[in-house]
């Protein structure tokens, strides 16, 4: 009797001391492919050297703002490091909901010993957000119902009479209304001048109005694919990486047009009122999975372009098959030509302003 | 019996009058009815009633202006928003103060985006000011320590604001320096006696020592070192702040009257705002106007989600009816297998079946490819039957039907078939025998299935979305975008309480037209 329970007694000791020592932690990201590159490249390494941490992941990234400001208004934040895009990260950050974040300090200075700050360099954009990968608004065509010609430029898809038929486009001001003052001749250094006028947001209006009824208009990443490799559309936008699925992994007669490809970044942000042990891990997470070698690793997983500058030369060939994925990446300079920079700051002074004309235009 | 019935009330057995002892039994009853649905009312009240009322009343709330800029908002009282000037440099001092508060407690940005959604740009003005406004702080801070070192000590300003006097010699600074506390120990990390000072708490100095003359009485009665520190400073000869230039050196955007008439349009603690925003109408100064036609969308929207929800619930009728009389009417072990048919879309998920419709409908789909094949259609004029209104219409029609057909098939089930066998026997055609004698017994299933898929369609969100490209999409997709992407969650809430105040009207409505009790779910 005595023994029992001295043996109970011990086990449910060493329980709790296991338990205590155990650390879980809740990510959030966007799920899919994206998500498990994470995984693969970040978390289970990180997990292998440190048994005792644990991490679950959560899909909200794309209510991560909304999520966080009702958590934070509740007082019972449940989230340890968050996947956002920049224009997200901008406003978590603005609110005090995201943590602000010493770069040179608490993140890993590259290899060569270049600093943290100058190693990311213009993908910082905010003193919250950890940058980690650069992915890019693009188009893609079916290379069967282009002719001889395939097009080089994104003015291309407003031409009807050289390439007739449906075009996909996001259902959202955001590239369009840049893509559409573009074509109509502004340069892309003067895109957000004029679109801060009344005359500039008609204008671009006027010009997507001679493809509008040519257009198909898409909500979720993965509609373009499928509308292109239906032949449903001549040409789509989407993500970058959703298109290399498509022509790599897929062979799907599909081909890339880079032409004023629109940069974005997405990356970590730190919730703000961790308690400290659990900040602790999760800074030295952070510092792990953003270092030059974990960024690059990522990359074999999918094909969105590594932050660092110094991972660049780092990037292999897709996991598991003989594809480099160097050729593949928005930053690699054969596709960088030309680029569109799109500027987070101005969208999110102008979003709701433009997203009612935009609306009540789409619906005319 | 009759004369007992004339001498008073009748009684119960114990003495007590009947209508009395009845009322209590009942009370109790009730009671301990109430007890037994208490844990379910409790649930439902505190999670799901609460956080709705909760979230309508955002629509409505507008304290943000007056909690992050309480100063502003009393000093702006004195300016005429319909003249030509920008206030002046009382309202900037004011402004001074509450916006480096602000900007240290990070509350300055959400003003800012709060603002932005009236008058769009007022977001990076206050950005990129509550990245500058520090400075005047600073600067304040080095003519305060240029004069003697020991302003800098956090130990000395603790002193100081302890007493009681500091209120009545230095109010301003006494704000700040509250408000600076309450940081301090809100975050617990360290003492406030040991903290950073916030650069505002100078800047609060300079103006009580010279936009005023300060109590010369309170100033004394200050603890030591106060009286000695504030004299010399007096005697220094400070020159005040310019609040006015220096906010307009750090953005101009000060500058624009259009972003002083938002302030104090939106500075009183409640607004109709969100409300009129989501009937496509703004608060000018000139009062309430009408958006440029190129701006009004949510009317029009909420008029496509109600005749597109009763066109819907229509085809759910059209189509479900025959099916709940096949059903009702077939040998049992037949509708059981048509009964599978009509449940199995329940049981597959809605994305499943939404994309299932994109494959049949569009241009290179299945059913266009049937038609040109037939020869029906030619290859180059294949029919636009998704991203349209046609294809929510049929998507929705398809998801929502089982919702109609349960219903009116329950009802329908307890129609005794000898009716109609009745009426024909004697002498009604089979459609009068239909029409005058089955129909009227099935319109209660009819009035459930409507209301069901009717306020189900109206609500709905992924599906339209998906299928109803830019002329198929509904209200609620406005109310999602607004909650995670554009965070005005007050214009959402405004817009949800229209469709809810909209659902409550036309249920009345119909109400009074079948009258609820018409109304069967099985």
């Amino acid at each position: 009797m005595k023994l029992t329970s001295i043996l109970l007694a011990s086990s449910a000791l060493t329980l709790a001391a296991g338990a205590a020592s155990a650390i879980d932690l809740t990510f959030v990201s966007w799920g899919g492919a994206y998500q498990n590159s994470q995984l693969k490249a970040y978390a289970e390494p990180y997990m292998a050297e440190h048994p005792d941490v644990h991490i679950a992941w959560d899909e909200s990234s794309a209510e991560a703002v909304a999520k966080l400001r009702a958590m934070n208004e509740a007082g019972n934040v449940t989230w340890d490091l968050v996947d956002v895009t920049v224009s997200d990260s901008i406003r978590l950050c603005d609110e005090g909901l995201a943590r602000e974040i010493d770069f040179d300090t608490e993140l890993a200075a590259a290899p060569d010993g270049t600093s943290a700050t100058d190693d990311f360099g213009a993908t910082l954009i905010n003193d919250c957000f950890v940058p980690q990968i650069v992915y890019s608004t693009t188009f893609g065509y079916r290379t069967d119902l282009v002719g001889d010609t395939p097009p080089t430029s994104v003015c291309d898809i407003f031409d009807l009479q050289k390439y007739p038929g449906k075009r996909s486009l996001q259902k959202r001001p955001i590239d369009n209304m840049e893509w559409a003052l573009y074509c109509d001749g502004v340069a892309e250094e003067d895109i957000y001048n004029v679109l801060g006028t009344d005359e500039g947001v008609d204008r671009a209006l006027k010009k997507l109005d001679t493809i509008k009824d040519q257009v198909v208009w898409w909500t979720a990443g993965a509609e373009t694919p499928q509308l292109l490799a239906d032949g449903e559309v001549v040409f789509g936008s989407t993500f970058n990486g959703r298109l290399f699925s498509a022509i790599v992994e897929q062979n799907q007669p599909i081909a890339m047009l880079w032409d004023m490809q629109s940069y974005d970044i997405d990356g970590w942000i730190v919730p703000t009122g961790l308690d400290a042990e659990k900040e602790a891990v999760v800074m030295d997470f952070l510092k792990f999975a953003t270092d030059t070698q974990r960024l690059a690793d990522q990359a074999k997983y999918i094909s969105y372009g590594p932050a660092r500058a110094s991972s660049a030369p780092l990037v292999g060939k897709l996991d598991g098959t003989d594809i480099d994925m160097a050729p593949h990446m928005p930053t690699d300079p054969a596709n960088a030509t030309n680029v569109h920079r799109y500027d987070y700051t101005w969208w999110a002074d102008h979003r709701d302003d433009l997203d009612a004309k935009f609306q009540a235009w789409l619906a005319q | 019996m009759s004369d007992i019935t004339q001498d008073g009330p009748m009684l119960a057995a114990d003495g007590t009058p009947l209508k009395k002892s009845l009322a209590r039994a009942l009370r109790r009853q009730k009671i301990r009815a109430l007890m037994l649905i208490a844990p379910l009312l409790i649930f439902v009240l505190v999670t799901f009633i609460a956080p709705i009322a909760d979230m309508l009343f955002r629509s409505v709330e507008n304290q943000i202006v007056r909690d992050t800029l309480p100063r502003t908002v009393v000093a702006l009282k004195d300016w005429n928003p319909d003249g030509e000037e920008i206030p002046g440099e009382a309202v900037f001092q004011a402004l001074n103060l509450d916006f480096q508060i602000a900007a240290e407690e990070k509350n300055h940005t959400k003003l800012g985006s709060r603002l932005n959604y009236e008058s769009p740009g007022i977001s990076s003005v206050f950005r990129s000011t509550g990245r500058g406004a520090d400075k005047i702080g600073k600067d304040a801070e080095k003519t305060f320590t240029g004069i003697d070192p020991r302003w800098k000590d956090p130990a000395i300003w603790a002193g100081i604001f302890a007493s009681p006097e500091a209120e009545t010699a230095l109010p301003r600074s006494a704000r700040a320096y509250e408000a600076f506390a309450k940081s301090v120990r809100a975050e617990g990390k360290k003492e406030v006696a040991k903290a950073k000072l916030w650069p505002v708490v100078f800047s609060a100095l300079l103006d009580d020592l010279t936009l005023a003359q300060p109590d010369a009485a309170a100033v004394a009665a200050l603890p030591a070192p106060g009286p000695e520190l504030v004299n010399a400073a007096l005697a220094a000869g400070l020159q005040p702040i310019d609040a006015k230039q220096a906010f307009l050196e750090i953005n101009d955007g000060w500058s624009k009257l259009d972003l002083w008439q938002t302030i104090s349009a939106y500075s009183p603690p409640y607004t109709a705002g969100y409300f009129l925003n989501a009937a496509d109408f703004e608060q000018t100064s000139h009062g309430i106007e009408a958006r440029p036609p190129s701006e009004r969308i949510y009317l029009k929207l909420f008029w496509r989600t109600l005749w597109m929800s009763m066109t819907i619930t229509a085809c759910c009728i059209l189509l479900g009816y025959p099916v709940a009389w096949l059903l009702a009417n077939l040998r049992a072990s037949t509708a059981n297998v048509l009964m599978i048919l009509v449940l199995l879309p329940f049981w597959t998920s809605l994305l499943v079946r939404t994309s299932a419709w994109k494959v049949l409908l569009q241009q290179q789909g299945v059913i266009n490819d049937l038609l040109v094949w037939m020869g029906l259609v030619s290859d180059g004029n294949r029919l636009v039957m998704i991203n349209n209104q046609f294809g929510t219409i049929i998507a929705m029609t398809h998801i929502l039907l089982p919702f109609m057909i349960l219903p009116l098939y329950s009802v329908m089930k307890t129609v005794p078939p000898s009716y109609v066998r009745a009426a024909k026997s004697l002498g009604a055609t089979p459609w009068t025998a239909f029409w005058r004698v089955y129909f009227p017994q099935s319109i209660p299933g009819i009035g459930a299935g409507s209301i069901l898929c009717f306020i189900l369609a109206i609500g709905y969100y992924i599906t339209p979305e998906l299928v109803g490209g830019t002329e198929g999409v509904f209200i609620s997709r406005y109310i999602a975008y607004h909650i995670s992407t554009s965070l005005n969650w007050g214009l959402a809430a405004a817009l949800g309480t229209i469709l809810l105040a909209a659902v409550l009207l036309l249920y009345y409505v119909y109400d009074k037209i079948v009258g609820i009790d018409n109304v069967k779910l099985g």
